[in-house]
């Protein structure tokens, strides 16, 4: 196994105000090579790979490639040295269609009518059929990635980087992911892969190198380490996995029956027909690939988007009609995925949007004024129940990190004693530690008798805290199911499956 | 023949009287479409119509005029740009403010040439073909700014559809995040939209001051802006129905001046209001369209971009 290098990174570090992003990192890819970079949120992936894309310059260190200095001063340099990137946060357009968006990404991009013809045939040959003519804002989130990697393999690259690729996959589009991946290498493309997902590296890559706050703490080789062995590395302490009561259910307390509603977002999907009930002490896991519908069962259940009154009931009662303050007032809490903007106002302090959820429950104003004291108390509360990292309660919700703030936003909504809770992405963005503690907090609720619908990406939070668990799918949902007893296999058919994908078929 | 109006004379006028529209809501087209909101329009017509109207004036030559109404307009615009893309003032409240400055600072400008003759703007030599009736009226009797409003429609129209510079501004206007991560400029893209836009509604202010009316007084351009700014909402941000609209108005505008004309027993304030009012009810109608006028809007226009770690 002694394959020529392909690109070297160098006692590479790039500092921020505050942060030192990345601090004398070294690494080595071999052409041919599949690479994993591993680490938590904020460890110092992301800048690692934008400085190889030439978004970002490091402040010391070198890299070469292929033996050559190689510094790109901007994308443009990298990806004619042939080294083509697909982003974690698609970088697509959606009012283009595909044709256009794949010739925004290249230097000399062929007639658009050429060009339409080499994504399909190239499509074809790496089992990723494409439209070019289809509006990329109509495509599943699996069909974007696919724009992406087109975008990416017309260009012939050398290094291909994927910046946590399988987020928005099913099990079985990642399956031909993983094929299209291992087909490249094997015709000497080398692959950087960013991921948190560790048995998908030990399925796919053939090294690793593991940062934990900006450092290189260990490289290995995944397949000879067990994937707790590997955590622990990232994460640099003992993992404990929350543990749960498992108590007997009560009544149902969250109906939903045959809920249809059109969604308020562009290019958003509809809901379908969802039916479902949840009982007091029960957790329901909802999956499915983003945009299959989640954001908008979320507005549907906390009230933000209004259905018939019988769609949604709690405790047998219809509220499908009323708005997020009357379901307050019965007991309904909910915790949307979009942090700044939708569940917390940014430049609002932490008291302030406090106050904006806590109003009705906790009792905090009185004949329309507010009760300043307590709504402070009622932040301080949270602010210690959770953990939250913050210099105080007076400080804009945009200062805190990302994780802090979930860790806010989860907790305003778990304190206010909740008969149901609704939550999308609960650890979205979270390190470990504060995820298990946020995970731990919702079966808490649960065994004190509430009833939960957690609504996830992550498979396997789903699985770890649901009792039962169903799927969206393109605004349809499937009946829940038991989890104990759920394979990945019925997982992923619950989840649509590979939509339509099909297996590489080159060179055979 | 009807109500005493004369069609070709009506269509012929309302082509002229549309120009200053045209010219300025296809350079705010471009402008939105590189996701910038410059509600400055009204604010660059009228320096473009002092700018315009004074270099016509010292040095003779209406062409001249035009060229630096086009620069006045562009230079008010930099400011806009200098604010909105380096110092990420709101764009909202410096594009009100552009044309605050504009109509202040145009009046200063304009102080010693109030009641002068600017140098007059022909109409190209067709020849024979003028002759023909009415097609010869409505279209070999114009000077060469209406056929260039014609043409810059159509240029504006082919280089978004057709070439890699219009791909390019689209994206930026859609995604300006996405387009910085693939490496696109998207602070100068936008700058030299800005630009476009500024010298574009310079030249419609110059038309006005040149040719239309033709002097310079206060406030020449009287709102000819905020409807080339309708307009293009109008036109869902296409430069072929901006066209339409802008001729649509246009054949308003001079529709009422016509009916005070022959003498119609409406209130003169009524007819003048009349642009106006229908300005405010075609913005009505195309945003309670239930978002469809809206999802035609570039996704990023108006927001700030930082370009960010």
């Amino acid at each position: 196994m002694t394959r020529p290098e392909l690109l070297r990174v160098d006692k590479v570090t790039k500092a921020y105000p505050g942060v030192v992003a990345n601090s004398d990192v070294s690494f080595a890819i071999a052409e041919g090579e599949i690479h994993a970079l591993l680490g938590e949120n904020g460890a110092g992936k992301s800048t690692l790979v934008k400085m190889i894309y030439g978004l970002v310059k490091p402040d010391a260190g070198h890299m070469s490639l292929r033996g050559a200095e190689y510094a790109p001063a901007e994308p443009r340099a990298a990806r004619a040295a042939g080294v083509g990137m697909v982003f974690q946060h698609f970088s697509l357009f959606e009012a283009l269609n595909v044709a256009e968006n794949v010739a925004l990404g290249m230097e000399n991009p062929p007639p658009m009518k050429a060009l339409a013809g080499r994504i399909k045939a190239v499509s074809a040959e790496y089992g990723l059929p494409l439209d070019p003519a289809r509006m990329v804002g109509d495509l599943s989130a699996g069909e974007r990635q696919r724009v992406e990697i087109i975008r990416c393999l017309l260009q012939d690259p050398k290094l291909l980087i994927m910046d946590e690729p399988t987020s928005v996959l099913t099990p079985q589009e990642v399956d031909i992911l993983f094929k299209t991946l291992r087909q490249l290498a094997a015709e000497g493309t080398a692959i950087l892969y960013i991921s948190h997902k560790l048995e998908e590296i030990r399925a796919l890559c053939d090294a690793a190198t593991i940062l934990r706050r900006g450092k290189v703490v260990a490289t290995c080789t995944p397949r000879d380490r067990s994937a707790r062995e590997m955590a622990e590395l990232m994460v640099g302490a003992v993992l404990t996995p929350p543990a749960r009561a498992g108590g007997a259910k009560g009544a149902v307390a969250l109906e939903v029956v045959g809920l249809s509603v059109a969604s308020p977002i562009p290019f958003g999907t509809s809901l379908k027909d969802v039916s479902f009930a949840v009982r007091r002490g029960e957790v329901l896991g909802i999956a499915g690939v983003a945009g299959n519908g989640q954001d908008e069962l979320l507005l549907a259940l906390s009230g933000e988007v209004r259905a018939g009154r019988e769609a949604v009931r709690m405790d047998g009662v219809g509220v499908g009609d009323q708005g997020p303050n009357e379901r307050r007032t019965l007991g309904l809490v909910s915790a949307p995925e979009e942090r700044l903007g939708h569940a917390a106002a940014p430049d609002m302090s932490l008291v302030e949007n406090a106050l904006l959820s806590g109003l009705v429950r906790k009792g905090l104003a009185r004949r329309g004024f507010i009760d300043w004291a307590a709504t402070e108390d009622f932040a301080a509360t949270v602010v210690r129940d959770f953990d939250v990292r913050t210099p105080g309660t007076d400080v804009a919700a945009r200062a805190l990190s990302g994780g802090n703030l979930q860790k806010f936003v989860v907790g305003r909504e778990l304190s206010q004693s909740p008969g149901v809770i609704v939550i999308n992405q609960p650890t979205w963005g979270v390190d470990a530690a504060a995820a298990a503690a946020i995970r731990q907090a919702i079966l808490d609720r649960a065994a004190g008798g509430a009833a939960v619908v957690v609504i996830s990406q992550d498979l396997d939070e789903l699985l770890e805290i649901s009792d039962s668990f169903a799927a969206l799918n393109e605004g349809r949902m499937t009946r829940p199911r038991p989890v104990a007893g759920l394979t990945i296999d019925e997982i992923g058919l619950m989840m649509g499956g590979a939509h339509g994908m099909e297996v590489a078929h080159h060179g055979q | 023949m009807f109500g005493g109006i004369d069609p070709g004379l009506l269509i012929a006028s309302l082509m002229v009287a549309s120009v200053p529209i045209i010219l300025a809501a296809i350079g705010e087209l471009v402008v939105e479409r590189a996701g910038v909101l410059n509600l400055g329009v009204e604010g660059m017509m009228i320096m473009g119509a002092v700018c315009g109207f004074i270099m016509a004036v010292q040095t003779g030559s209406a062409v001249l005029g035009f060229v630096g109404g086009a620069l006045g307009g562009a230079a008010l615009s930099l400011i806009f740009a200098l604010l909105t893309q380096f110092l990420l003032a709101n764009q909202v409240a410096s594009g009100l403010a552009l044309t605050l400055f504009g109509l202040g600072l145009s009046s200063l400008l304009g102080q010693g040439f109030v009641g002068i003759r600017p140098p007059a703007t022909a109409a190209l030599p067709f020849g024979a073909l003028a002759e023909i009736p009415f097609l010869g009226r409505v279209l070999f009797g114009h000077d060469w700014v209406v056929y260039l409003s014609i043409a810059s429609v159509a240029a504006t129209w082919w280089v978004l559809r057709s070439t890699r510079l219009g791909l390019i501004l689209r994206a930026v206007g859609e995604n300006h995040d996405a387009a910085h991560a693939l490496g696109y400029k998207v602070r100068r893209i936008r700058v030299l939209a800005i630009l476009f836009g500024g010298a574009m509604a310079g030249m419609g202010g110059a038309y006005v001051s040149l040719v239309r009316v033709p002097q310079w007084t206060d406030g020449i351009t009287a709102g000819a802006g905020w409807i080339a700014l309708a307009i293009v909402v109008f036109a869902a941000w296409r430069p072929w129905r901006a066209l339409i609209g802008a001729y649509l108005f246009g054949g308003i505008s001079v529709l009422q001046l016509n009916l005070q004309a022959a003498g119609a027993r409406i209130p003169v304030e009524y007819l003048s209001m009349s642009p106006y009012l229908i300005t405010i009810l075609v913005l009505v109608i195309m945003s309670s369209g239930k978002g469809k006028a809206a999802l035609n809007a570039p996704a990023s226009l108006g927001q700030t971009f930082h370009a960010s770690r």
